[in-house]
């Protein structure tokens, strides 16, 4: 792997850049594998670097139907996050966060992680309460986390309207500086780069097309190229995984929904934060480049098309001009959609299968980038010691048989 | 982004409506005599499948009826609707 710095960059300067080394190979599938992640996605690509740098284990294949980057890791809006309200969250989602704080370093990929702070705003005296309580509970779980008033938040953001006379007016807000945004195909192409890096194959166009069992273990996986044996396989397939699970005869308590998002053309820096309204219903940021990023919520029906209603983009724009009057005659350049993995509870199953050597990470629904290295760490170690790591154990699929859900519908922010 | 044909309105604009889900899941007879793991089949797991599917819409910006359809979930196609109660069209 060449190493990215300076000098290199001075180097290749001298070829007018046109001789960069391919980040990753491009293998052909061997016949058989110790781990065959299905997925490269973030969270995919994140466990196979685990697996290898962790572990040991290096004998380990991603297999992606598309190319890296083309899923839900390269649609979200970014946003990076651990303001969670249960424990068990709070772990996972805190795990993360601060290996997100070395991660750059680490993968030598520069992912733009940029700790900028998360507003979440509150416009009624539920939010409100609702706040303060995630705030305190943050507190506790030594997270970051405070409350302001409406006149520090109007110090802090000048662009929001912070009117007593807004029809929704906002009447306080929680903040967690530490996060944050990140360049979100970067973290596929770091993981993607450093997985491969220690030995792991990256399989692109390749569609996982059915699993092979052996009595009651796993025993590979179909292929558009070939079957592929494999020791253990996780399935880590976002919007997917119901399909990739009943391919093992398994059901999920996932339903799969586009959900969209769009960005505006690059203006001056106006907006130095994240700013987060569940009840106006926006999430917003500013890109490196000057675009307005902004999220929407899901459409309300399941879909796999990837493409999402007008009336979703109408809602989203009239919640942005609401919260930030500057914006109202901004023209938008794109707009797009994901398919996302939603749980009742919004919150992600990871774990173990009744299917021996089969194991699943899924269920992120709307808020998953924020976890990728955090789940990709939970899941590694999941897979090469055959038992849940203690941050993934409260995961479990079986609490939906045994009724201990985390609920987690008010931090995760979009509505569903 | 679609039309559905309201069995009592006619065709309307998707965003008169709300999705109340897979279709079809009956409500356990004796809940009691059910194992948890049935019971948690019945209360959340999902066929969710990328294809043919059926659900239940209720017309809510218009008549405010419930009623079933079958979608594809890729092309968005509707190729039945038909009145709470009934059997899918084509189901043996
Ligand atoms: C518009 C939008 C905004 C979002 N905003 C945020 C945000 O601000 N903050 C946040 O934390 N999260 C956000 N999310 C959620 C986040 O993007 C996801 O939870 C997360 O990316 C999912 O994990 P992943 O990266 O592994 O998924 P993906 O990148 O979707 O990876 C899954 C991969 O599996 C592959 N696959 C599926 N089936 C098969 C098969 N049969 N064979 C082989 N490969 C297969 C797919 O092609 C795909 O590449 C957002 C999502 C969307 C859509
Ligand atoms: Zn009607």
């Amino acid at each position: 792997m060449t190493k990215y710095s300076i000098f290199s960059l001075l180097r290749h300067a001298r070829h007018h850049h046109e001789k960069w080394p391919r980040a990753w190979r491009s293998p052909e599938p061997k016949g058989s594998y110790d781990v065959v992640i299905i997925g490269g996605g973030g969270h995919g690509l994140a466990t196979a670097y685990y697996l290898a740098k962790e572990h040991g284990i290096t004998n380990v294949a991603v297999v992606e139907k598309g190319h890296i980057g083309s899923g839900n890791v390269g649609r979200n809006t970014t946003i990076v996050r651990s303001n969670y309200l249960w424990d068990e969250s709070a772990a996972i989602y805190e795990k993360s966060l601060k290996l997100w704080e070395g991660l750059s370093q680490e993968l030598n990929f520069n992912l733009m992680f940029s700790q900028r702070g998360v507003l979440n705003l509150a416009h009624n005296q539920h939010d409100l309460r609702e706040l303060a309580r995630r705030v305190n509970a943050n507190r506790l779980n030594g997270i970051d986390s405070e409350i302001l008033s409406p006149e520090q938040i109007k110090a802090f953001c000048p662009i929001l309207n912070t009117s007593p006379a807004a029809r929704y007016p906002v009447l306080g807000a929680s903040l967690q500086r530490r996060g944050g945004t990140a360049r979100h195909d970067a973290v596929a192409w770091g993981f993607a780069r450093a997985a491969d890096a220690l030995g792991v194959d990256i399989i692109e166009n390749c569609e996982v097309t059915g699993i092979r069992r052996a009595d009651d273990r796993a025993a590979g996986v179909e292929t558009t190229k070939g079957f592929i044996k494999a020791q253990k396989i996780g399935a880590v397939a976002a919007g997917h995984s119901s399909v990739v699970a009943a391919m093992a005869g398994l059901r999920l308590p996932i339903e799969s929904h586009p959900l969209q998002a769009m960005v505006s053309e690059p203006i001056k820096p106006v907006l130095h934060t994240v700013v987060m309204s569940t009840t106006v219903h926006v999430y917003i940021s500013q890109s490196d480049r000057g675009e307005l990023v902004m999220g929407a919520g899901i459409d309300g029906f399941t879909s796999y098309a990837q493409r999402s209603g007008l009336s979703t983009i109408e809602e989203m724009s009239a919640a942005c001009i609401e919260m930030f009057p500057i914006t109202s005659r901004l023209r938008m350049l794109r707009q797009w959609a994901g398919i996302v993995d939603v749980c009742p509870d919004a919150s992600p199953i990871i774990g173990m299968t009744p299917i021996k050597g089969f194991y699943i990470n899924c269920g992120w629904g709307t808020g998953g980038f924020k976890a990728t290295p955090g789940s990709g760490w939970a899941f590694a170690h999941t897979i090469a010691e055959d038992r849940p790591h203690p941050l993934a154990e409260p995961f479990a699929l079986e609490r939906f048989s045994s009724g201990r859900l985390i609920d987690e519908h008010g931090a995760a922010a979009v509505a569903h | 982004m679609f039309l559905i044909e309201c069995p009592w309105c006619g065709p309307r604009d998707e965003s008169e409506f709300d999705c109340g889900g897979e279709a079809h899941i009956e409500r356990p007879a004796d809940p009691a005599e059910l194992s948890d793991e049935a019971w948690a089949d019945y209360l959340f797991m999902r066929t969710n499948p990328k294809g043919r599917h059926r659900e239940r819409w209720v017309h809510a910006c218009g008549c405010r009826r419930w009623f079933n359809i079958e979608r594809d979930t890729v092309s968005h196609r509707i190729t039945a609707v038909y009145r709470m109660g009934r059997k899918p069209p084509g189901r043996r």
